[in-house]
């Protein structure tokens, strides 16, 4: 029996600093697991290198045996959500992954070297370097191709983005994120199950028990990002396991192994971080002054999350909240007005009771 | 294709040049320093204009609520530029049913403070307010603990909630204050209910030792009044931190308030049930109480509904409002006849009604309003961008301050 990993940090340990929010530098320790448990894992999902292609949320979905919804959750619909590639729509009972699409354009006023076909500029760059005299439409190709992981490639040369006219033309890019249950270090879900249902796992995941949910939902109302939710024709609450059955058998989540571009990665959790920290470096030397990691930071209101992004945008751009907090994070304040309200109940009563007759 | 904040400047870091207006509305050309929420994104903003970033808004109708639904003219707060995934919500609508979880919030408060009021009039000399506050009590826990169980997606796994104790867990406190207080309340009204002949003699058909024990009910009685009073005010007040500990930002936001609307609520609702109920002559404590707890209501309710700014909006449109306006006339109608004419028979059962109905509707407008702002992003991004820029704000001063120290 393992009541102890299903409560929350707030009750455990000896240390009473950040738990109910702040950084928490081992969460299963903390949900009472021994000092050998597995390193806390989780995803980076750098979206600067996903191309949409969904393979992820195929992937969850056939791993998981999850059912088909429409892009508003109702079970068994297949729609069309009518704003974009994005039929998902959003995270919820029976998508564990969604990509969403986001199509931007902004006027450019920039004095152009040609005007002409998109990429046109590349070939000026290749010649610059005047490596391939014979065939210098192969080397832009070889260039691009090269490049597809820098800065340029996301901010000028991408293939996506398109310039179109001379002066006040308008360019289009397309940004794509797999979002995905965040598995936070203060995860509200957790934090307000009745049952127990939820727990932190000893990979530091936060996953549903099924045998035990009852369907109170209210981890649904709790979750500052809106992932989880009850599957209507079942009355359970679902969402993302990381895969407990595929780790537990030293396996990555399906979704990470599927994913082409390496834009989900999976591992342990300090790794991760040390890999994203990098990637932004490089992306901002290289100009990408919007790129930004999102659940990365560790002080934040969730006390950082497991499974964490690079952005090229802001956050609520991709549906994400600015600034999600544990709403555990206030519940001292909300006990002490609810017995204080409570007292004052007994109290104004009681002093009814005085004085005179009638 | 057209942006009517963005003017095709190349200056690509200025902030108020990515025509992301969600609002650009008359005034969609603000001078720079208007909108400090957008911040510079490379001058990037969703392709195809202003209007497919907008939220649909379908015609209001009458009590419709949705997507940033309501009553533009009595917006408190100046729409501010924001961006959103194609205007869809960003935390989750709550689940829960309606109108059966508010119908919950309206009978745990009336019966925790009609069990208080029972236990005291046990021994105050005031039986007939006794018998019905400890009917009153007994009747709304039980359907309590009936609204709470069919709101279950999984009703029969209910005992469920009492497999672990978790103080971070609201709903768990909650199955804690409720199963006792549904178990004392009843076991009160019971003990009442055998003290009355034909009942006993029913009774006695299935328990044939009933009357032998009969001496001991009235001291059974009292004692599970008082108990079932010890937890009567948790009873009424948890309920609001059931909602406040939540990702719906106008119920989290309140969460310091929430508790005493709740505690005055449930002071009116109770009060004003067993005044109704209850000989003039023994329902004094009814009366003050009652009155208080309206009181104490409006005041909370004012703070609630004025103090918050975007996140107050929630609890002014759309049928939230329509819920919190008849909210506040009945209350206030309801404690005009309680004062004035509440040692009447008549005045005593209008004031108590419409005390209760007013009870009934502050906590559906308290659920609709917290719903509402769940279904617009407005109400998650605008305030946490704002927290975020004011926390910003606060680390320059700190550091300022600092180096003024060094110096």
């Amino acid at each position: 029996m393992t009541t102890v990993s299903s409560a929350s940090p707030s009750l455990e340990g000896a240390d009473s600093r950040n738990r109910l929010f702040g950084p928490l530098p081992d969460v299963s320790a903390d949900a009472g697991y021994e000092e050998d448990h597995p390193s806390r894992v989780g995803f980076f999902t750098d979206t600067s290198v996903c191309i949409g292609c969904k393979a992820c949320e195929v992937a969850c979905k056939e791993w998981n045996t999850l059912p088909m919804d429409d892009a508003n959750g109702v079970l068994g619909q297949m729609g069309m959500s009518g704003m974009s590639y994005d039929n998902t729509g959003q995270l919820g009972a029976n998508s564990w992954r969604h990509v969403s699409f986001i199509e931007q354009s902004r006027s450019v006023d920039l004095p152009m070297p040609t005007i002409g076909m998109p990429g046109a500029d590349r070939h000026d760059h290749g010649h610059d370097h005047g490596a391939n005299a014979i065939s210098p439409q192969a080397d832009s190709v070889l260039a691009a191709q090269t490049s597809v992981l820098n800065a340029e490639a996301l901010s000028e040369f991408d293939p996506q983005t398109s310039v179109t006219g001379g002066d006040g033309g308008t360019q289009i890019r397309w940004l794509m994120s797999s979002d995905v249950c965040k598995h936070c270090t203060h995860a509200g879900c957790l934090d307000v199950c009745p049952t127990g249902a939820l727990f932190r796992t000893e990979f530091g995941t936060v996953v549903v028990q099924g045998d035990i949910c009852n369907g109170c939902g209210y981890c649904v109302s709790a979750c500052p990002y809106g992932v989880i939710d009850v599957r209507k024709d079942d009355g359970r609450a679902f969402k993302c396991t990381m895969c407990y059955d595929r780790l537990t058998d030293g396996l990555q989540p399906a979704c990470a192994t599927a994913c082409p571009t390496q834009s989900i990665q999976f591992g342990d959790l300090d790794e991760l971080q040390a890999r994203a920290d990098a990637r932004l470096a490089t992306l901002k030397s290289q100009g990408v002054e919007t790129a930004r990691l999102y659940g990365r930071d560790e002080s934040d209101g969730v006390g950082g999350v497991g499974a964490f992004f690079l952005l090229l945008d802001e956050p609520e751009v991709y549906g994400l909240p600015p600034d999600p907090i544990v709403t555990t994070r206030d519940l001292p304040a909300m006990w002490k007005a609810a017995a204080t309200g409570a007292a004052m109940i007994v109290g104004v009563v009681a002093s009814s009771f005085l004085g005179r007759r009638r | 294709m057209t942006t009517p904040s963005s003017n095709g400047h190349p200056a690509a870091d200025d902030a108020h040049l990515n025509g992301r207006s969600l609002d650009a509305g008359p005034t969609g050309n603000e001078p720079a320093g208007e909108a400090p929420l957008v911040a510079a994104a490379g001058g990037w903003h969703r392709a195809g204009g202003t209007d497919l970033t907008q939220p649909k808004r379908r015609k209001r109708r009458k009590g419709g609520g949705g997507w940033g639904s309501g009553n533009r003219e009595a917006a408190m707060v100046p729409d501010a530029e924001f961006s959103s995934y194609y205007g869809r919500q960003i935390v989750k609508t709550p689940t829960w049913k309606n109108p059966e979880v508010p119908l919950y919030l309206f009978l745990g408060g009336a019966a925790g403070t009609s069990s208080v009021l029972g236990a005291l009039a046990e021994f105050t000399d005031r039986p007939t307010l006794a018998r019905n506050a400890e009917y009153v009590a007994g009747a709304a826990a039980l359907g309590s603990v009936v609204l709470l169980i069919d709101d279950l997606g999984r009703p029969e796994r209910f005992l469920h909630m009492l497999r672990v104790f978790k103080p971070t867990s609201p709903l768990s406190v909650g199955s804690y204050i409720l199963s006792p207080f549904s178990a004392f309340t009843s076991a009160a009204a019971g003990f009442r209910l055998l003290e009355l002949a034909p009942l006993l003699k029913l009774g006695t058909k299935v328990l044939p030792f009933l009357p032998a024990l009969a001496r001991f009910f009235p001291g059974a009685r009292k004692a599970s009044a008082i108990a079932a009073a010890a937890f009567g005010g948790p009873m009424a007040t948890y309920t609001a931190v059931l909602l406040s500990n939540t990702a719906a930002p106008s119920w989290h936001e309140v969460h310091t308030e929430l508790p005493y609307v709740f505690a005055g609520s449930a002071m009116a609702a109770g009060g004003g049930i067993t005044m109704a109920l209850t000989p003039v002559a023994e329902a004094g404590p009814s009366r003050k109480t009652a009155l208080t707890g309206v009181a104490l209501e409006l005041f909370m309710i004012n703070k609630v509904e004025h103090g918050h700014g975007l996140l107050s909006e929630p609890y002014h449109e759309g049928k939230a409002g329509t819920l919190m306006r008849a909210a506040k006339k009945a209350t206030i109608t309801g404690a005009a006849f309680t004062a004035l004419l509440g040692r009447t028979r008549a005045g005593a059962v209008i004031g108590g009604t419409l005390l209760a109905a007013g009870s009934v509707m502050t906590r559906m407008g308290v659920f609709e309003a917290g719903i509402a702002s769940t279904k617009d992003p407005k109400y998650i991004v605008i305030p946490q961008k704002e927290r975020m820029a004011a926390r910003k704000a606060g680390e320059a001063v700190a550091e300022d301050e600092a180096r003024s120290v060094v110096r």
